[in-house]
């Protein structure tokens, strides 16, 4: 009897240090998080500058917004920028960490020279990027040159803004390709092993070996990079601020221009809400899809 | 029958060199930028515009350093930067190792629904917030201060708080089991014998900490309006502004925003490599 009350005070006592532990983030998440969604959907229903009182109009701006040209453009060139940096992106991260998973020496070297530049995105490479895509005396139309190409004008033409932000984003593949090196030495030397005495070459066992054991990895590359290319905004600010016309105007951009530049804070909420279902419903089609090609292990493995 | 031996050896070694070729190219095309910048930050300007670019200059002009960096005050930019990465690197890490701990070694029946509550939040678009946090802040009055970017540090961060999960995890739980025989409390549990076990982890997340806001650009582009309030990040965006054609001067003071990031990546790559390798490990 006594020990059970002694228990029961344990076990309350564990529940309440449980809620002072996580305090710090339970009140964050309802300030920062919670709170603001919800008063997302409230000031999306309204017209409000800041400066005078928020006027309610409904469901106007979202009624607006499906006559927005520029919206659509935005859509189109989000959608463009993301299909584009996350394929191309995660195929040269696999690449290469199988090129760096083949015992090859100095791959401490190569691997720290392939991941510096995802660990110094900022604006000043950003600015760097901007002269290496100067027409004129820039890296790559010099390089270009020496080929017989006479290169475009990358940031001025509408047609080659885009590329020229999703070929950026292939410097920074390196975070991307350090977790498929670690999925690759992962994979069980054993099964590669019994697949070439199956006789399996190597490019049967990389289909049908290697890629179904990284599966998940890949998937979950996947999935974060399409959420963080879907919301890029500091490379096209500082390069183009959306130009040349709106060809380089992603959607966080055109958020961002609507709240802090035209301080329309209504229709700037109702597209951002936008946005977080659109993110929301590709993620779930992403987990949808996966099922299809993700191998999980049937033993649980951890 | 050697003849084959022979053959099967050449074609290894020439898939051998092929590898290496691919591998080293790949690194000279992705350490090439730095070496432009590098190299354009110590050119006086009638070299820079010149074709086919000198890559090494000749004599380095290391006066573009002087005058890029003093050209707008960017020691002030520095100060103000350092305040915020400080602070949010100590908020990080004591508010998500708090609740990190909570999360791995306390037992509650809503738990689970919590932390996958948790590991959803990382999912929400920062512009879903972004408004009405400003609207927030600025009923507070804390728009062009640095209280919007210093104080939700404090408040924990999803990231982090599953790594130093994932790694507490990973600790042997007799360890607090005897402790807590002893009759030690989850606070002497938590200062005096998991945090300093977790020092690995803990460099981790302090490494990613002052690297998210060494470049956070959006954060202090919205919250700071007067020019000494501003961060490195949107300092150096004002000058891109400012002195757009000096591309010496912008190269030199990029250099310089970039070397800590970098010499910090080099001396602390296997912490590097452990957050990223476990954010691929979320299953």
């Amino acid at each position: 009897m006594r020990n059970k009350v002694k228990v029961t005070q344990f076990t309350k006592r564990e529940h309440r240090d449980f809620w002072l532990f996580i305090s710090p983030w339970l009140i964050g998440f309802i300030v920062f998080s919670v709170g603001p969604i919800i008063a997302a959907i409230f000031i999306s229903l309204t017209e409000w500058n800041i400066l005078s009182p928020p006027i309610w109009v409904g469901f106007n701006n979202f009624i607006n917004l499906f006559k927005d040209k520029v919206f659509y453009a935005a859509l189109i060139n989000t959608a463009y920028y993301t299909v584009g940096s996350v394929i191309l992106g995660t195929i040269l991260a696999l690449i290469v960490a199988i090129l760096l998973n083949q015992h090859i020496r100095g791959v401490t070297i190569f691997r720290t020279l392939y991941f510096l530049p995802s660990v110094t995105a900022g604006v000043a490479v950003t600015i760097l990027w901007l002269w290496i895509y100067n027409p004129e005396f820039g890296l790559i139309n010099y390089f270009l040159s020496l080929i017989g190409i006479k290169g475009p004008q990358w940031l001025f033409d509408t047609r080659w803004v885009l590329p020229a932000l999703i070929i950026m984003s292939l410097w920074g593949i390196g975070s991307n390709m350090m977790i498929f090196l670690a999925a690759l030495q992962n994979v069980p030397q054993e099964l590669l092993e019994a697949a070439e005495i199956d006789g399996a070459n190597t490019w049967y066992r990389f289909w049908n070996v290697t890629i179904p054991m990284i599966s998940p990895t890949i998937f979950l590359v996947l999935v974060m990079s399409t959420i963080g290319a879907f919301q890029t905004f500091m490379q096209p600010y500082v390069m183009t601020r959306g130009g040349p016309g709106n060809a380089s105007m992603l959607y966080g951009l055109y958020i961002y221009f609507n709240a802090f530049q035209w301080w329309k804070m209504g229709y700037a909420s109702a597209l951002s809400w936008i946005m977080f279902i659109m993110v929301f419903i590709l993620t779930l089609i992403q987990f949808r899809v996966s099922k299809s090609w993700v191998y999980y292990e049937t033993t649980e493995g951890r | 029958m050697s003849q084959h031996i022979s053959k099967k050896k050449l074609f290894s070694i020439i898939k051998t060199i092929i590898l290496y070729l691919l591998v080293g190219l790949g690194a000279l095309i992705f350490t090439l930028p730095f070496l432009w910048m590098i190299s354009t930050s110590l050119k006086p300007e009638y070299d820079i515009f010149v074709l086919p670019p000198k890559w090494i200059p000749n004599p380095p002009l290391w006066e573009n350093y002087r005058k890029g960096w003093t050209l707008l005050p960017f020691n002030l930019f520095l100060k103000n930067t350092l305040i915020i990465v400080v602070n949010n690197l100590v908020g990080n890490l004591i508010s998500c190792s708090l609740v990190a701990y909570g999360f791995a070694r306390l037992r509650h029946p809503l738990k689970d629904t919590l932390f996958m509550l948790l590991i959803s939040t990382m999912m929400i678009p920062y512009s879903v917030t972004m408004i009405p946090l400003f609207i927030l802040y600025n009923k507070l009055g804390w728009v062009n201060t640095f209280k919007p970017l210093m104080i939700p540090a404090w408040f924990g961060y999803p990231f982090f708080i599953f790594l130093l999960r994932q790694f507490f995890l990973g600790l042997p739980k007799e360890l607090d089991e005897a402790a807590k025989i002893d009759g030690c409390s989850n606070w002497r549990i938590y200062w005096n014998i998991i945090l300093p076990l977790s020092k690995p982890a803990l460099a981790t997340v302090a490494i990613f900490s002052f690297l998210g806001n060494w470049n956070d650009f959006l954060g202090p582009l919205i919250y700071l309006s007067s020019q000494e309030k501003y961060t490195i990040a949107i300092g150096l965006n004002l000058f891109r502004g400012q002195y757009f054609t000096y591309m010496g001067y912008m190269m030199a003071v990029s250099v310089v925003t970039v070397l800590p990031v970098i010499v910090i990546f080099l001396l602390a790559q296997q912490y590097f490599i452990r957050g990223i390798v476990m954010s691929g490990i979320k299953g």
